[in-house]
């Protein structure tokens, strides 16, 4: 079961005219796993998680998402996925209970799941007490939290987290790795881009993108041997440079 | 469907939780509305005028008296010096002054013709212009009444009649004008920036990943916005029927049919917007300047179409509010029925149709 792929892409290309953001990627992500997808700005990681969550339509190649395919079924691979950006995008003028509400019930959830799942939610959490306050006068890292509880209340087969501790302070990104871990081991799938280096080490497998190219995928141990230096951050620095 | 009416939940909460919009969509109708009907107009009603009588006999007593006991003037100061005129119109409260000359009433009897002098403060002359017709249309009505004794070979009698509005009331000019500025701001203002603010936040992004499919989206977030624009244009028509005694000599329905239809190209024209625009204050500032202006300005709301410049004639038929205002001046003033406003319905129904394509186009590309 463990080895069972819910993302294989083969030469995944999205061209912008001449411009090829995304350049024949090819992939695997296994069942389970924290997969980083790591790379600078604008080396084509957005472009390509849009194509991924089908929000948009890749110009060639191949991507099975949970079996679905994202040129013909990208309305099923959006029902078994969750997303969240970058800016944990959660309503601030709606209650903590009302975003649940909100976002389980775009998913098809009905209410008495809402209710149950909310109140375990809320409770695993902390936040049961001012459940019925506005998200907006929420600090940023309870926001960041309760938008990763939401992005998995309809139980998602894989998670998408587009740079997911951007902006939060070292204390709560660790809590918000445990978050991850515990979504992971109860077998959602973890699709993460970041620019934390010492977050790409917490990954299982690890993928560097540069200018629209996979340049490297594989455990951070073994792309630390690889390349001959100690953390993640020094591989990237050096394939960032190799290409320049 | 049942994720639909969450979403418009949502939708409602964004808006009764947010005084400004609320203000916007429930305040601005009536204030304008009031605005319109009660301080802003056309008509001339008790303007301060002055007198300077250089002969005092009767009969320039009797035009005096004449002027003095219309509504339309109301005599605040008798003056006896040319000098004097100059620093009166500066001080801005009287707006004519009538110079009756010397033995006025001895010419009229001896001479056969006297003179009487109009000044009006042109500043503002429009007000100039119908002070003079006013007084013009007394001294002709004195004349008549002094010559009915007297046999004249013929005589030219107009008889004019007003219709549709038989006391020249502005306000049935500004309400349809004001219900058409209110539709347009509530449904195209009000649209483009809910659908913005969602890009803006970032939560566009989070319901194009859901299920929900765009339209759905879209949807959702126009859905509200006619409800509200329809409870706002019968605020509007109540309070113009109950307050300013404004007919609707046509049907209630199809007035009722004619607005939703214009609510309805409004919102397209929000979407349209959305569209084109990344934030909020895009959206706000296309919606002003791209929308408010022409529909004040060139819609026939305040300027006669037909007295513009040729190229402004031509541009005004490219204004979804010429049209309507057109279709409801005709329902609630002359009582007509569809049979003849066809022509302009099936425009704003093109129109419609047309921005919605668009916006189906662009969103479409946004997507690849």
């Amino acid at each position: 079961m463990k080895n069972e792929n819910v993302i294989e892409v083969e030469n995944l290309t999205k061209a912008f005219g001449a411009f090829k953001a995304v350049n024949a990627i090819s992939f695997e992500v296994k069942k389970g796993e924290i997969f980083g997808f790591l790379g600078a700005n604008g080396a084509g990681k957005t472009t390509a998680i849009k194509m991924l969550i089908g929000i948009s339509h890749p110009s060639s190649g191949k991507a099975k998402v949970v079996d679905y395919d994202v040129y013909t079924q990208p309305e099923a691979i959006k029902r078994n996925i969750g997303y969240m950006s970058q800016r944990f995008a959660l309503y601030d003028d709606l209650t903590v209970q009302e975003n649940i509400n909100f976002f389980g019930g775009i998913y098809g959830l009905s209410r008495k799941v809402i209710r149950e799942k909310s109140k375990n939610l809320l409770v695993e959490l902390g936040m049961h007490e001012i459940s019925s306050k506005l998200v907006g006068s929420l600090p940023l890292g309870w926001k960041q939290k309760l938008s990763f509880s939401v992005a998995l209340l309809h139980e998602p087969k894989i998670v998408f987290l587009d740079e997911p501790t951007g902006g939060v302070d070292p204390i709560t990104r660790r809590q918000f790795w445990e978050m991850i871990y515990k979504a992971a081991d109860q077998g959602t799938t973890i699709f993460v881009t970041t620019h934390y280096m010492d977050e790409a080490e917490y990954c299982d497998r690890v993928s560097i993108m540069v200018e629209g190219k996979i340049e490297a995928l594989d455990t951070p141990k073994n792309l630390k041997q690889q390349f001959k230096v100690t953390s993640m951050n020094e591989v990237f620095l050096k394939l960032a440079r190799n290409i320049e | 469907m049942k994720r639909f009416i969450g979403f418009i939940r949502k939708e409602f909460y964004h808006i009764f939780r947010d005084r400004r919009s609320l203000f916007i969509l429930f305040g601005m109708p009536i204030a304008q509305i009031l605005l319109f009907g009660f301080a802003i107009t056309n008509e001339i009603n008790n303007v301060n005028i002055a007198i300077q009588d250089h002969s005092k006999d009767a009969s320039t007593l009797e035009i005096i008296n004449k002027i003095s006991n219309s509504k339309y003037f109301s005599i605040k100061q008798i003056i006896s010096r040319e000098a004097e005129i100059e620093s009166i119109f500066q001080k801005g409260k009287i707006k004519a002054v009538l110079n009756f000359e010397k033995d006025f009433g001895r010419n009229l009897i001896k001479e056969k013709s006297a003179k009487i002098q109009i000044i009006t403060d042109a500043t503002d002359p429009n007000t100039a212009n119908s002070i003079t017709n006013y007084i013009n249309a007394i001294l002709q009505n004195y004349q008549l009444e002094k010559n009915k004794s007297i046999q004249i070979d013929y005589q030219i009698i107009p008889q004019t009649r007003m219709v549709y509005n038989q006391e020249l009331k502005s306000v049935f000019m500004f309400v349809p004008g004001v219900m058409t500025i209110i539709l347009m701001l509530v449904s195209a203002m009000m649209t483009s920036i809910s659908i913005t603010r969602e890009k803006e936040l970032g939560t566009m992004e989070i319901l194009l990943v859901s299920p929900l499919k765009p339209f759905q989206v879209i949807i959702g977030k126009v859905v509200p916005y006619i409800f509200l624009s329809i409870i706002n244009a019968a605020v509007i028509v109540l309070l113009s029927i109950f307050i300013f005694k404004m007919p609707v000599e046509g049907s209630l329905f199809l007035l009722g049919a004619e607005s939703v239809l214009f609510i309805i190209t409004s919102l397209a024209l929000g979407i349209l917007i959305s569209t084109i625009s990344d934030t909020q204050q895009s959206a706000m500032m296309i919606s002003l300047m791209g929308l408010m202006l022409p529909v004040i300005l060139l819609s026939g709301f305040i300027f006669p179409i037909s007295s513009m410049p040729a190229p402004l004639q031509v541009i005004s038929n490219i204004i979804p509010a010429k049209w309507f205002i057109i279709i409801i001046k005709g329902i609630m003033l002359k009582g007509v029925g569809l049979a003849f406003v066809w022509k302009e319905t099936l425009i704003l129904i093109g129109m419609t149709v047309f921005f919605i394509a668009v916006s189906v186009k662009k969103y479409k590309i946004r997507l690849e």
